[in-house]
């Protein structure tokens, strides 16, 4: 295990945790504040990378198509929290599963009635495709590089926006104590629409970022919310930081779990045995880890409510 | 005496004495919603082709075709399958997509002397001791594609190579019919999560094992996300990327384009092999959908034209089982891959192509037929098979 294997997997550990973090943030935003499980964050997520891809190949441009998607699915969150999920607020958790898992399958046959149930290309502007060599020996590819970038400006961004704003105070007291905000006179409809449509822009910008590395196509976010999931349980519902550390310690448990775990196995046990045990362990390392956590902090590492 | 004459009488009604029957109703039992629906929709208007180019009719005789959605869920197929059988009482059933889905629902329609026409899915488990007169395929025996690409990368004398396969019954069957073919060493064996969406690490492990060949089987959306990571990390400069038709299939390539050029890959069939059938075919399936077809379109045409040939050749008396069974077993129809015949377990005897992902003078990406890698191959599961 060389310094160069070492270097890419701790930066691919960084990068799979940042983009997880784009997904939770809005996530954990939305099941904090609203105390609302929205199982079809994803189905935003994938709308968002529908939409970048449409954009791109339309526009020629994939900072517009980006762009595009962010705002298109901004909005139709926003529609979505306006006409159907405000009225799900005061149902308890099951009804909010049952009518968002219902959304997750009217979105993925929307989808297919616009694009065909085929994936669709959203591929990288020639200058974003290549790989770069970060230190010798070790080509790692731009666009990962870039996503790391974008991962850490929007933690920064949200952290700034969480922490020393006003409308971000609101934020922190309706996730600690929604019914004390109210009383305090807090617009809580209106800071509940505009935290879903951030959350909503957030999902987008995960899904359009990942559209050119995954595969653009229907149910793409069923798969990535039940990580998603994971991160914000481990961190804590509701919080910002706990959405980021979490986020990273998934992203990095899992990498060193499916690079590590399996060549440390086939030291021990024989190969036919280390083939059979290694994926199987890694796949479940996450939820170890998350099981770990729960019983030690029940509450996540950096929870919200006081 | 007269309860067994009785019988007899009926059993002439049924079998001896039949008369052709006014319509053939298949059931179609295929995955056409959810994340794999592609390839379902993909046989389906390969099998509709076929229908709609003779009139409505198979075999000359009107067509019924009931479509269904297993919605790759082995629970529903059995359940629809129960309802194709007993309440619409089908005469072929066909489309099956999954393995696991055919596991399922394969039992029930051989029980009930029914013909399966399985256009994909072709496990093991129905090769070898498990065969059934039951079943016949247009598709390949579940190991074929993979022995193919074995043979090819034996063939390009690579001696130092690494695999990577979904960890899941399948994807552990694949890598065995590679290295069935394949006898050089192996410098990483990796098995990943099915599903899984990021492959960096993998790709990590690939870089550092420094491999001449990279074998990959991963279908659908897993492969499309790793061959996109695989070549913006730089590895496609380092290692010469291989996998099985299903992982550089037009739907594939529409959703990756650019960075697939150059992957070799094996199939038995391909858009540009040149026969007559095949021309027809692509020439039709383009006029009439408006894209290229996969393989998965291509089996399901066959799947059609193989029910049209036996039905024809029975002269629509399709109540006489075992001469249906023997009709369907001389597979008498011109196959768009060219030639083949079955197999003793009913796999067909057929080439496995090798074909390269090309950017034509055109810009359109696509695969170009390169040669024959497994001439007129045939499974290793059919010498278990007892049937005749």
């Amino acid at each position: 295990m060389d310094f160069v294997f070492l270097t890419e997997q701790s930066l691919n550990g960084l990068q799979f945790g940042l983009m997880l973090f784009l997904l939770a943030a809005g996530l954990t935003l939305v099941f904090g504040i609203m105390d609302m499980i929205n199982l079809a964050h994803g189905s935003l997520y994938m709308t968002g990378a529908y939409l970048a891809a449409a954009l791109t190949t339309y526009s020629g441009s994939f900072l517009l198509g980006v762009g595009g998607s962010l705002a298109g699915t901004a909005v139709i969150g926003v529609l979505l929290e306006v006409t159907l999920l405000r009225t799900l607020y005061e149902r308890d958790h099951l009804s909010q599963v049952l009518a968002t898992f219902a959304l997750i399958l009217i979105l993925n046959e929307f989808v297919r009635l616009i694009w065909g149930p085929q994936p669709v290309a959203l591929n990288l502007p020639e200058a974003l495709s290549g790989p770069v060599e970060v230190i010798p020996g070790l080509t790692y590819p731009i666009y990962r590089l870039l996503i790391i970038a974008v991962g850490i400006a929007v933690a920064l961004l949200l952290y700034f926006l969480v922490s020393h704003t006003r409308a971000g105070m609101w934020v922190r007291a309706g996730a600690s104590n929604r019914e004390m905000a109210m009383a305090m006179g807090v617009n809580v409809r209106g800071l509940f629409t505009a935290v879903f449509a951030v959350g909503a822009a957030l999902s987008a910008l995960a899904g359009a970022m990942l559209g050119p590395l995954l595969a653009v196509q229907v149910g793409m976010g069923e798969s990535i919310l039940i990580l998603a999931f994971v991160v914000i349980v481990v961190g804590g519902i509701g919080s910002i930081r706990g959405a980021f550390v979490g986020a990273i310690l998934v992203g990095v448990v899992d990498t060193v779990g499916r690079t590590i775990l399996p060549m440390t196995l086939r030291e021990v046990f024989s190969p036919q045995v280390a083939s059979n045990l290694g994926p199987a362990l890694a796949s479940i390392l996450i939820y170890i880890l998350m099981a770990g956590v729960l019983f030690w902090r029940p509450q996540g590492l950096f929870p919200a409510r006081g | 005496m007269k309860r067994i004459t009785t019988a007899a009488l009926m059993a002439c009604a049924l079998t001896g004495g039949a008369h052709a029957a006014d319509k053939v109703k298949v059931g179609f039992l295929s995955t056409l919603s959810g994340p794999s629906a592609a390839i379902g929709l993909d046989i389906r208007d390969g099998f509709n082709l076929v229908v709609k180019n003779h009139g409505g009719k198979l075999g000359g005789l009107p067509a019924d075709v009931l479509f269904s959605d297993d919605q790759q869920n082995p629970d529903t197929g059995k359940q629809l399958a129960e309802k194709f059988l007993k309440k619409d009482r089908v005469d072929f059933i066909t489309g099956i997509v999954f393995t696991n889905v055919m596991l399922a629902v394969a039992p029930a329609v051989f029980d009930a002397q029914t013909y399966l026409v399985t256009a994909n899915a072709g496990p093991a488990q129905f090769s070898g001791q498990g065969c059934s007169p039951w079943l016949y395929s247009t598709a390949w025996q579940n190991d074929g594609a993979h022995e193919a690409a074995g043979k090819y990368v034996q063939d390009r004398g690579f001696n130092n190579i690494a695999l990577i396969a979904p960890n899941y019954p399948a994807g552990k069957d694949a890598l065995t019919g590679f290295k069935r073919f394949y006898h050089g060493p192996v410098l990483e064996e990796i098995y990943t999560k099915l599903g899984q969406l990021d492959y960096s690490s993998e790709i990590a492990q690939i870089r550092a094992a420094k491999p001449q060949a990279t074998y990959v089987f991963l279908p659908g959306g897993m492969g499309i996300n790793f061959i996109k990571q695989f070549v913006a990390a730089g590895l496609n400069k380092q290692t010469v990327l291989v996998g099985p038709g299903f992982i550089a299939d037009e739907d594939i390539i529409k959703a990756v384009g650019e960075p697939m050029v150059g992957l070799f890959n094996t199939s038995q069939w391909a858009h540009d092999l040149n026969n007559e059938a095949n021309k027809k075919f692509v020439a039709d399936f383009q006029k009439e959908y408006g894209r290229l077809p996969t393989v998965y379109a291509s089996q399901g045409y066959d799947a059609a034209q193989l029910i049209d040939s036996a039905v024809r050749d029975v002269k629509g008396k399709i109540e006489d089982k075992a001469a249906l069974g023997k009709a369907l077993g001389a597979a008498n129809f011109k196959s768009v891959r060219g030639d083949f015949k079955f197999n003793v377990n009913h796999f067909p005897i057929q080439n496995f192509y090798l074909r390269q992902v090309v950017k034509e003078p055109s810009g359109r990406i696509t695969n170009k037929l390169v040669g024959i890698v497994l001439p007129n191959h045939v499974d290793v599961y059919g010498k278990e098979c007892k049937m005749k």
